[in-house]
């Protein structure tokens, strides 16, 4: 058996690697460059009932070992998405996740209900469908955006539950480390029905033009991913798999496969590689290998060996 | 990985960094480059100064950490590139105009090479540089330092003109040229992290909706490019 084979939420993965909404897009520009039968899946960018052109000004920033976005969501709308890119994603060899965004809880629900609605008559036309969808409760770039439902148990809950009623995939739910209390969240996200959670999307932060004395960004903020950010996420990871039993996908700056390790000895079921496709294109040629090689130097002979060990 | 052949200092800021190897691309389109592993996170989309079949040439510009690191190269040292990426300037017909302002006459080497009967404005704002490589290869060639070289140019005796500058003199251009029959194409330069289409980082807003400057620009129509939100950045 390969010793990276994983499951997650019911789903076989073929390694726990997987490529983080918002950093590989629809997948089909990185087929061109390496074949994506070396990943456990991919995550879409993140997208909501109606379109969105996202955010005017600067969208990036990059800071010492981090790197800032206010992309804002810009995403064709799931109909397009639906009826374009989803029959491009389906010819590759990997497990698909959609990511849902959403700045109400109609536009959510709705949201839900279109990919339901989609996935099941492509079951019926015996065509491949998503195998998970990943709720996203947590962007922070948009105003009265994501993030306003993942910041507290009390609106996350409203939110968790209609998708969970509206949807029958596998269900992860994506949480803010901006939250006033993740665990708690996370819990929350249990008790609703949830498959999963996937944590941390990005830490809020900012950086100032000191020339045009404003923010760099129009919004003020946006949010801060990369390796700066990974022993914070590790550490919140950790965290919520001591106190939830559903699994666990860790992300947060992870750039090698040591990194990896880390997040599944912090009790990861599957992690998710973001930035780092942006610091290496080819990222996800090679980690699955690397992880492998790491685990054999190492001594580990499957990812369960370790999970959740510290 | 390519190896550098050689790393030239123009001026204090400038610099021309030759990769061995046989790259493609077409004037105006990019790579991405970095000599790092990872810091800087990104690597630097640069657009192609010059192309032969055994080398690839970039004219750059001190900007940031990442620049400072690709000035330090030598001869002999590794960088990856990747590309070539982006839509470059269209294959041209009847009298073509290149006008390039400061760091914006760097894809305008390799297309005057492309298009040999075009003609060259290149402006710089304080001292020239690069100008004899244009020379070389070209017999007309107008350049200037201070003012704008826009004023040089009979606007009305071009059909189409390929423009890369200061955001200003191209938005300049295109209200100069607006009431002539030249049509008018820019070269837009805006942060990027992935140079492929995933990050949407580098959306910018033209007539037809949002489109991304490294997969369907960054060369775009200039009556497409609303000049007034670029330039509110």
């Amino acid at each position: 058996m390969n010793c990276l084979s994983s499951e997650l939420a019911g789903v076989k993965l073929r390694n726990p690697i997987l490529m983080a909404s918002g950093t590989f897009g629809f997948a089909t520009p990185v087929a061109k460059l390496y074949p994506l039968d070396k990943l456990g899946g991919v995550v879409t960018k993140g997208l909501t009932a109606t379109p969105r052109s996202g955010n005017k000004g600067t969208r990036l920033c990059e800071t010492p070992s981090g790197l800032m976005n206010s992309i804002g969501l810009e995403n064709p709308g799931i109909p397009r998405f639906l009826s374009s890119e989803l029959d491009e994603m389906t010819r590759l060899d990997t497990n698909i996740i959609i990511n849902l965004g959403g700045s109400s809880i109609q536009e959510y629900e709705k949201g839900a209900a279109m990919i339901e609605e989609a996935c099941k008559q492509r079951k019926s036309d015996g065509k491949r469908s998503a195998d998970l969808l990943e709720l996203n409760i947590s962007c922070p770039n948009v105003k009265e955006g994501g993030m306003l439902f993942g910041l507290t148990a009390g609106q996350a809950r409203e939110v968790v539950r209609v998708v969970r009623q509206t949807t029958s995939l596998p269900l992860l739910v994506k949480l803010s480390p901006n939250a006033q209390d993740l665990v708690r969240i996370a819990e929350m996200c249990e008790t609703e029905g949830a498959d999963g959670v996937s944590l941390v999307n990005t830490f809020q932060a900012m950086a100032i033009d000191i020339h045009a004395r404003k923010s760099v960004f129009r919004h003020g903020y946006a949010g801060l991913s990369g390796p700066a950010i990974k022993p914070i996420a590790l550490r919140m990871v950790h965290q919520v798999t001591k106190a939830v039993t559903i699994p666990v996908v860790g992300m947060g700056g992870i750039s090698s496969a040591s990194d990896i390790l880390e997040f599944i000895m912090a009790g990861a079921a599957a992690v998710q590689i973001g930035t780092y496709n942006f610091m290496n294109i080819m990222a996800g040629a090679s980690l699955a290998d690397e992880l492998q090689t790491l685990m054999k130097q190492e001594g580990i002979s499957s990812l369960q060996e370790v999970r959740g060990i510290v | 990985m390519a190896t550098v052949l050689s790393n030239e200092r123009l001026t204090a800021s400038v610099f021309r960094l030759a990769i061995e190897g046989s790259f493609h691309g077409e004037p105006g389109q990019f790579y991405m480059l970095r000599s790092w592993d990872k810091s800087p996170l990104l690597s630097r989309p640069i657009s192609i100064h010059d192309l032969t079949s055994t080398a690839i040439t970039f004219l750059i510009r001190l900007h940031g950490e990442g620049t400072r690191l690709l000035s330090r190269l030598t001869s002999g040292d590794q960088v990856t590139l990747y590309g070539p990426y982006g839509n470059g300037f269209p294959k041209p017909g009847g009298n073509v105009a290149l006008v390039g302002g400061g760091m914006g006459i760097a894809p305008l080497l390799f297309s005057a090479k492309r298009f040999p009967f075009s003609k060259v404005f290149l402006g710089f704002s304080g001292e020239p540089f690069a100008v004899a490589s244009y020379q070389a290869l070209h017999g007309d060639v107008v350049f200037q330092s201070g003012g704008t070289i826009l004023d040089a140019i009979d606007l009305n005796s071009f059909d189409k003109i390929y423009a890369c500058g200061p955001l200003p003199m191209m938005a300049e251009l295109r209200r100069r040229t607006a009431e002539t029959a030249a049509q008018l194409y820019v070269s837009i330069e805006k942060r990027m992290a992935c140079g492929i289409g995933i990050c949407n980082g580098c959306t910018i807003n033209v007539g037809t909706g949002n489109h991304k400057a490294c997969t369907v620009g960054p060369v775009f129509p200039a009556e497409e490019v609303d000049f007034d939100e670029l330039l509110e950045l």
